[in-house]
């Protein structure tokens, strides 16, 4: 800890603090703009200047000097610095005209207007007049792909954008090219950049030089109502704010959550909400003479009934899909079984994670944020690029601090360097028999990360492979009472709520395939993502929000919400439990899936004991306590991870591969969006798109 | 006058043998082994004794900034980097040493190197010295044949030196610039601190030193401190390469002492001033980015560091740019502005923004296209750039325009009215702005 006098207030910080933070500590602001605590420190935007006494005759930047670079007075007394003198003030006035000197003054036309930093403090800490009388730089917009636009004329060469992609996203793709006047930043072949994490810039840039593409003249932020919620798109749950105009999403804004997302979202989670105005299932259909004709909620609760008066209760079924929420599932739970089945499931893909053998065994242990404690990684099965690029940063960020990373399996490029050890099972078998070098700095490691993703999960052999995995944790002493280093990676948001409420068959060796082969008539809650040709002859009911396979298959569409139109909780791959806030209703008679299961019930004969969303809860928590505590994990229990060791069974040769497809379209949502079907479009291509 | 016995670039002019051979006669490499046996401790006390200032236009003392260097490596190699990249207009010394007395740098390199504890210099040259660095280049290999330096040489002292070749950029000049572009970076300055002496190149301690500065180390060591600090006045001492360019009879450049003054300076090697020393305007006493000093002001000036500070100006690298009364005086300090607009690395907002507004107002001051009070704008645009950068390039852009106005002001004004009064609405049609 070290002493600091800020504008005569003293106060006493850590070291390693700049004297921006130091002075943020006391409560003094410093206006800034190329410095982001994410990010690494640039100091070139020269707007955080303060006065240091006793330094030089001239201010110093706030962001780039360390507290301890201060030497303190003659007689031993802390260092002083102001942030209020005429001096501070002359040089913020000085540097704050210079910025707008080339600045072109289009805020009306301007996409950042109402949150762009530079009018922000402009305001605060800038002159009210122009001296500039010469004629202002121009400077040619840049294709840098389908989802950030720029007005490169409005750039303030702050550099954010540029050290976002080169350090957290892990692309060299964005640069500062030229010099003096003449510097403009650009992917310099004007090509699409190719990161999953690119939206971001979006937030970073403190002006309007680069701004959302899909977004463009769509809405101004005050008149946007903001609505604080959680991301559906993987399953890391990132914190989002969803900001609607009516009842139409307008676009979607990371929030903080230091623990999750840190202040990231995938571009997925971003642009996604072209995806909720189309395809929307807004009425119920029923099949009739093959063909979907719209009906009435009554007249399709009766052909419900009909079809399961005349379905022997065993052969009913149910598969939710991966974007569920919790309620909707513990309710279609409560239906099945009051109707006399337990024939359901919530793995679609067919993963071999289930509740019987402990939270433990399916949650990512370790949590997101124990990310940063890792000294070695190893990712079996997964290319968390894709399947969680969020999270995907955080190994990145370790992995700049020289952990080393090992991967087993055919996944791709990471964005970072790792050690391939090898593609399949059986490499992962020695390993867990203690050869090979890795094993060796697992084991020396003091805090060994074993991610186990869905790739290597959703095989036959998938428990033979969570077993092994398992064995390796337990070998290289990834789990002991302080850290649980064995993680599993999921890929839907619904799946760790589905296994906590026990959405799936009893027995741990049934699977999806058994409740589709044994079900006559089928619910499916929003499952889109297998086959549908596997459902055979069954009588289909779907619940859900799109137009998607499920929907052309069904014989009974009942429509629902979309994670921004219902409060559903979410719990994510680390097990933490989430809340999802409605920010505007679903389309025409849609209605919230709870409610659509508990009027179902009512039809059918079968009264389910709820009337309201907090009645639902309440008897969902009741029967799990742990869903009560909101952003908060219940751990799961070490020695699960012990009994898990001893899961055996064949191994296959095939290599572990990703088991997401196509990054942008992953879900019904994704899939009706334009934006993601053109960066889609884009990435099949190798990026090669000619520039406008 | 500087007797030729105290000279120590002896061949400068290039007449003499340039070769190893002839570098030696001359007294290169003479007793090097004897002075690295005296130890780190001494050279480093001997050079602080010397007075010898930085030359390369800040005028840190030299044995100082050696000083600084850890004693014990902590793991890390140290390095000397040379800075010969040489861009200021009017300074034209380095190439010199390069082109005719390379062995003087080299030597020095060795003994910088060993009082710092250096295992290797890298000698950064300016891009468009291509001749200077073959001959620069002619010269190490010559050193490393004779086992002078690199592994196990004569000397006892295990030293390697690269030659590296700059592209061009006056940016790269300043320190950290020319190491980063060292390091295969874009060539932008970083930020202090930590200074090079603790992070430097490759993140290992560095001292960055001129040309001129390293190449007069051997002499100084040879002869002793006492010697150099003779010559020159207090805290001014040594010898110093002069360049005289401009409107003097015989441009040139020459090594004299310290705190001569202007007047004996162009008399005993300028030949005069052109059209006799009435016919002078106004000097730039030490390369581009120095203020702008007035005839009456320089005359009997002693060309040093403490002497010029007290004419506001700054002794810079002693290229003393001298202007005669045909000289467009706005116009020569606009080109130099239009120079820093051009050399501005954009990386900090006051110089790449301020760098261009101040030259294109200049520009309208040659023709005299401004109101009056943009004068005092201007300066306070030059004053917003003054110290509010991360290198000195923003001082060095502003500096130039403030003694312009301090010293000139009045043909500003005269220029301004007589645009005013001849000025009639030539172009009635607004034009768009670009």
């Amino acid at each position: 800890m070290a002493k600091i006098k800020v504008d005569g207030k003293e106060i006493e910080v850590p070291d390693h603090y700049t004297l921006l933070q130091a002075a943020e500590e006391a409560g003094a602001e410093v206006p800034r703009f190329c410095f982001h605590e994410r990010l690494s420190i640039a100091g070139n935007c020269r707007m955080c200047l303060v006065e240091v006494k006793g330094g030089p005759p001239k201010p110093a930047a706030s962001c780039a000097m360390n507290v301890r670079d201060l030497r303190p007075g003659p007689n031993g007394e802390a260092p002083e610095i102001f942030t209020n003198t005429p001096m501070v003030k002359k040089a913020r006035e000085g540097v704050m005209e210079f910025l707008l000197i080339n600045h072109p003054l289009d805020c009306p036309i301007c996409d950042q207007g109402g949150e762009c930093d530079l009018q922000d403090q402009a305001m605060a800490f800038g002159v009210d007049a122009s001296r500039y009388k010469e004629n202002k730089r121009a400077v040619e917009d840049k294709y840098i792909g389908p989802l950030v636009k720029t007005v490169m004329t409005r750039c303030i060469h702050c550099t954010r954008c540029v050290r976002f992609t080169t350090e957290v996203a892990g692309i060299s793709e964005l640069g500062l090219i030229g010099r003096g006047e003449d510097a403009e930043i650009t992917t310099y072949l004007e090509q699409a950049m190719t990161s999953e994490l690119q939206g971001n810039v979006i937030d970073l840039c403190p002006v309007g030089a680069l701004t959302s593409r899909p977004f463009a003249f769509h809405a101004r932020p005050w008149e946007l109502t903001k609505t604080e919620s959680i991301d559906v798109m993987d399953a890391v749950g990132s914190a989002i704010r969803v900001d609607t105009r009516g009842r139409e999403v307008m676009r979607i804004m990371p929030r903080v959550n230091e623990q999750v997302n840190e202040e990231w979202i995938s571009d997925k989670t971003r642009f996604i909400w072209d995806g909720l105005r189309t395809q929307r299932l807004d009425r119920p259909y029923v099949r009739k003479g093959g063909k979907l004709q719209p009906v009435t909620w009554p007249e399709a609760f009766a052909v419900i009934k009909e079809a399961v008066d005349r379905t022997a209760p065993e052969k009913i079924g149910a598969i939710a899909g991966d974007l569920s929420s919790v309620e909707e599932m513990y309710a279609l739970k409560a239906l099945l079984a009051s109707l006399g089945s337990a024939n359901i499931d919530c793995r679609q893909d067919g993963t071999a994670l289930h509740p019987s053998h402990g939270r433990a065994s399916y949650i990512f242990n370790p949590t997101i944020e124990g990310i940063e404690k890792a000294d070695a990684v190893l990712i079996i099965g997964s290319n968390p690029r894709f399947e969680a690029s969020v999270l995907n940063a955080r190994i990145r960020k370790r992995w700049r601090q020289d952990v080393p990373v090992a991967v087993i399996g055919d996944i791709g490029d990471l964005r970072y360097d790792y050690e391939q050890l090898g593609a399949g099972a059986e490499t992962l078998k020695d390993l867990a028999g203690g050869a090979g070098k890795f094993f060796n700095v697992l084991k020396k490691a003091k805090h060994p990360l074993i991610i186990v993703g869905q790739g290597a999960l959703v095989r036959g052999d998938g428990a033979a492979v969570l077993g092994q995995a398992a064995k390796l944790a337990q070998a290289v002493g990834a789990v002991t009472p302080e850290w649980n280093g064995f993680a599993v990676l999921h890929t839907a948001a619904a799946r760790v709520g589905g296994l906590d409420v026990g959405f799936v068959p009893q027995d741990a060796r049934r699977n999806v395939a058994d409740v589709l082969e044994s079900s006559e008539l089928l619910f499916l809650l929003g499952a889109d993502e297998f086959d549908m040709k596997r459902t055979g002859n069954a009588f289909v009911v779907y619940i859900g929000t799109h137009g998607d396979a499920g929907a052309h298959r069904a014989d009974v569409i009942l429509p629902g919400s979309t994670y921004t139109e219902k409060f559903g909780t979410y719990i994510n791959t680390e097990g933490r439990v989430q809340q999802t806030s409605r920010a505007g209703f679903a389309p025409g008679q849609a209605k919230e899936d709870w409610a659509v299961i508990r009027a179902l019930s009512d039809v059918l004969g079968h009264k389910l004991p709820f009337d309201s969303l907090a009645q639902l809860r309440a008897a969902l928590r009741a029967e799990y306590p742990h869903l009560a505590k909101i952003d908060h994990i219940a751990h799961g229990d070490a020695a699960d991870i012990a009994r898990l060791a001893k899961l055996g069974g064949a191994l296959r040769k095939p290599p572990f591969i990703s088991s997401m497809g196509d990054f942008y379209l992953t879900n019904p949502i994704a899939r009706a969006s334009a934006v993601m079907a053109e960066c889609s479009a884009l990435a099949r291509n190798g990026f090669k798109q000619a520039a406008e | 006058m500087l007797a030729d016995k105290d000279r120590i670039f002896t061949n400068i002019y290039g007449r003499y043998d340039k070769s190893l051979a002839g570098a030696m006669s001359r007294g290169c490499w003479d007793g090097t082994a004897g002075i690295i046996a005296k130890g780190r401790e001494w050279i480093v006390n001997e050079m602080k004794a010397s007075g010898l200032r930085g030359r390369g236009g800040a005028g840190f003392p030299t044995g100082l900034k050696w000083s600084f260097m850890p004693k014990v490596s902590d793991g890390r190699p140290s390095y000397l980097v040379v800075n010969a990249d040489e861009s200021e207009p009017g300074t034209c010394k380095d190439r010199e040493i390069l082109r005719h007395d390379p062995h003087t740098l080299v030597e020095g390199c060795l003994l910088a190197g060993f009082a710092m504890g250096a295992v290797a210099a890298y000698i950064y040259v300016r891009g468009e010295f291509i001749r200077e660095r073959e001959a620069l280049q002619r010269a190490i290999d010559e050193a490393y044949d004779a086992k002078l330096i690199g592994k196990n040489n004569k000397n006892g002292y295990d030293f390697e030196i690269y030659v590296h070749h700059g592209a061009g950029a006056y940016i790269c000049g300043e320190e950290t610039a020319l190491l980063e572009s060292l390091e295969g970076k874009k060539g932008q300055p970083r930020l202090k601190p930590p200074f090079p002496a603790n992070m430097g190149l490759y993140g290992c301690p560095t001292t960055v030193n001129n040309v001129e500065s390293i190449a007069v180390a051997p002499t100084i060591l040879r002869r002793g401190a006492a010697w150099f600090s003779s010559i020159g006045r207090p805290n001014n001492v040594g010898t110093k390469l002069f360049m005289l360019v401009g409107h003097v009879n015989t441009p040139c450049v020459v090594e004299e002492a310290m705190g001569i003054t202007f007047r004996e300076l162009v008399e005993t090697h300028g030949g005069g001033i052109r059209g006799g020393w009435d016919n002078l305007l106004a000097v730039i006493p030490g390369g581009a980015s120095c203020p702008v000093v007035k005839a009456e002001d320089i005359i009997d000036c002693p060309m040093d560091f403490d002497g010029l500070r007290e004419r506001k100006s700054s002794f810079g690298t002693a290229a003393v740019i001298v202007m005669d009364k045909s000289t467009d005086i706005i116009k020569a300090i606009a080109r130099l502005s239009y120079f820093f607009k051009h050399e501005s690395c954009g990386q900090c907002t006051p110089c790449r923004e301020g760098t261009g507004w101040m030259w294109r107002v200049m520009e309208r001051l040659v023709r005299g296209e401004a109101q009056k009070r943009e004068i005092d704008m201007l300066l306070d645009v030059t004053k917003q750039v003054e110290g509010h950068t991360i290198c000195a390039l923003g001082d060095a852009a502003a500096w130039p325009i403030q003694g312009l106005i301090r010293n000139f002001r009045p043909e500003i004004e005269r220029r301004i009215d007589e645009f005013t009064r001849n000025s009639h609405n030539v172009t009635p049609v607004l034009e768009a702005a670009e």
